[in-house]
């Protein structure tokens, strides 16, 4: 038993040895001098500082120069409230049609073959490619009052430029690709041997879907709603074009603070980019969550 | 359950992965697919399954058409290459899985569900494992529980694709002689895919010997191994020797040398002659149909493996016994104890 111990001390001793070793074998092939090293170090963390750090603590100190009674005040304002609850509507929407959409198109490209699969997977990144502004444009020419479909719109009473639901397509339309690209690697290396095992025992395609596809890309589907959702609340160039700025009805957060800003009200402003800010900081501290549970999922698979 | 397979025709594109393949399997038959990577014998496999669809021909189980229904309905238990176990699911759930998404009329109660899964676990030897996840099992367990996996759902027929094609030579050993006891204990009409000759010969009832996309020869692994219909069965079942010969006037040639086996019956012009290395029976010089001189001797357990460089211009190896004495340099007669010529 002793034996054992002495034996055990010794070992890890040696490793710690071992260690330090080859730490100081990485640290000989540093080769630049330590001044160097300082300089590079103090740019990069400068920087960092000026463009990402400062512009954070900026829109919290700003949003809270007056106070947090005028902070509070300032998210209080039925004009911020209407902005807030739009906001949510419209995420709301685009993350559940893309949730829908993105699963179907990754589903059928990653699990079966068909032609013009290629074309299918580049028109997925179309969103993506093309500038947001550009993207409200399309939908301003199809629904828009001398639009394809305008003069029909009107004639049934049907408002979708200028309201929820023009604001609503425009940023599902920015947001497509969010989901689908987040699940089609990850399902095209899964692989069909699941499905068709479960199909071999005798499941039906939504007992298949939904007992052995979906819980394999859970994370992957999570991971793809948060960038999805973070981009449709943030979303400014696409929603700018079909939202017509109706004050207290169709401005979302990203347009309100930009007329608050236009009307130097800083405080409100500043209030409402600061929940946009607490949401961009949740999202990256979500995705670190997510990233780290969908590497898991991966060793697993290797084993 | 017989299943029969009449002129299947199955194309990628312009490849015929089967170009018209007949068998009949008889009812609890423990048959082994043969054949190289490529020769079709998974797409067999996957069409009798239903995961895979023949451009023409039939599938038919106890008379009855197959190719009717889709996988689901074919109560077919497939056991893949690669395990393909749920890898969220416990080794449990997996087992349970076919009996879970059974139609509500027909679904077993929970107890019942616990029951045949300890059962199936018991018969797997892995009952143990139950709690834990694929991902913590070794290539021979997660096998096993594939195997349990389809054997839940009480199949009418088990195919398994390559089941040991993964794991370890060890490990492959053992489970074959472990599925060929499970086999004699359950009796379900069962069809495997292997690339390994030795796991098919040592298997299997009957062996079906595959080669681009069509059937070679259908027979016992006695008869594919001891009277090989092909060339090409011969050349892949068992090690050969393989000599190019010439027949021409009532003689059998190989290069300028007349050999001293008889030609009676055989079409003129190029021939193979295919020999087993063990059936090279080694003699004083001048005392059979070769001669040669030995180049190398290696000695490989039993037997020895002698390099011999013929006189016809070919060298070749042969298996003699341990107790012959061969030394580079020698020369010798060599005999064919039997041998085959396919012509091409």
């Amino acid at each position: 038993m002793t034996m054992q111990i002495a034996d055990s001390v010794s070992l890890s001793a040696s490793d710690s040895k071992a260690r330090a070793h080859a730490a100081a074998a990485r640290n000989n092939l540093r080769t630049e001098p330590r001044a160097v090293r300082i300089i590079i170090i103090t740019l990069a963390l400068l920087f960092l500082t000026v463009f990402v750090v400062l512009p954070l603590v900026v829109v919290f100190a700003q949003a809270f120069s007056r106070g947090i009674l005028a902070y509070f005040a300032a998210l209080a304002e039925p004009e911020a409230m209407a902005a807030i609850k739009l906001t949510l509507i419209v995420a709301a929407i685009s993350v559940g049609l893309n949730l829908v959409f993105g699963l179907v198109a990754a589903w059928a490209i990653a699990k079966f073959e068909f032609p013009g699969k290629t074309f299918l997977i580049t028109l997925i990144d179309l969103p993506f490619s093309v500038s947001p502004v550009i993207s409200g444009l399309v939908f301003v020419l199809l629904f828009g009052a001398q639009g394809y479909f305008g003069s029909w719109l009107r004639e049934h009473d049907i408002q979708i430029l200028f309201a929820v639901p023009g604001i609503a397509l425009a940023t599902t339309f920015v947001t497509f690709p969010f989901v689908a690209r987040a699940l089609i690697p990850l399902m095209q290396e899964q692989g069909t041997q699941e499905e068709e095992a479960a199909i071999s025992l005798g499941a039906s395609g939504l007992q298949t879907f939904f007992r052995v596809t979906l819980p394999n890309i859970k994370w992957g589907v999570l991971y793809g709603v948060l960038l999805c959702n973070a981009r449709a609340m943030g979303e400014f160039g696409a929603v700018s074009v079909v939202s017509g700025h109706i004050r207290g009805e169709t401005n979302t957060m990203p347009l309100l603070v930009e007329i608050l800003y236009n009307e130097y009200q800083f405080v409100a402003a500043f209030a409402i980019a600061s929940l946009l800010a607490m949401l961009a900081l949740i999202t990256l501290i979500a995705k670190t969550v997510l990233e780290r549970q969908l590497d898991e999922g991966q060793d697993a698979s290797d084993h | 359950m017989t299943i029969e397979v009449k002129n299947l025709v199955k194309k990628f594109g312009s490849f015929a992965a089967l170009d018209g393949v007949d068998l009949k399997v008889n009812d609890g038959e423990l048959l082994a697919l043969l054949g190289p990577s490529g020769s079709g014998k998974t797409t067999l496999l996957r069409i009798i399954a239903g995961l895979d669809w023949p451009d023409s021909g039939e599938v038919s189980f106890n008379g009855e058409d197959a190719l009717a229904q889709g996988a689901r309905e074919r109560h077919v238990g497939f056991v893949f290459q690669h395990y393909a176990l749920f890898r969220h699911m416990t080794v449990f759930e997996n087992v349970a899985f076919g009996l879970r998404v059974q139609p509500r009329a027909v679904r077993k109660d929970e107890a019942a569900i616990r029951s045949r899964v300890k059962e199936l676990l018991d018969l797997v030897q892995l009952d143990w494992l139950a709690d834990r996840y694929p991902s913590q099992l070794s290539g021979g367990q997660r096998q096993r529980i594939a195997l349990a996996r389809a054997l839940a759902i009480e199949p009418r027929i088990l195919l398994l694709d390559e089941p040991f094609g993964a794991l370890d030579a060890k490990v492959r050993k053992e489970l074959r002689k472990w599925l060929r006891s499970l086999h004699h204990e359950i009796h379900v009409t069962s069809i495997f895919v292997t690339h390994d000759q030795e796991e098919a010969l040592e298997v299997a009832n009957r062996v079906v010997v595959m080669d681009k996309g069509r059937i070679e020869q259908i027979g016992s692994p006695d008869d594919v191994y001891d009277n090989p219909a092909t060339a090409f069965v011969h050349g892949f079942i068992g090690e050969s020797i393989v000599l190019p010969i010439q027949i021409g006037d009532g003689a059998i040639r190989l290069g300028d040398r007349q050999l001293d086996l008889a030609a009676d019956g055989l079409a003129p012009g190029a021939s193979k002659l295919f020999v087993r290395r063990h059936d090279m029976l080694v003699g004083p010089p001048g005392s059979g149909a070769f001669e040669g001189a030995v180049q190398h001797v290696r000695n490989f357990g039993p037997v020895q493996r002698a390099e011999v460089a013929l006189s016809g211009g070919e060298t070749i190896e042969i298996d003699a016994p341990r107790d012959k004495e061969l030394r580079a340099g020698d020369t010798i007669g060599l005999n064919p104890r039997r041998y085959r010529i396919f012509a091409g």
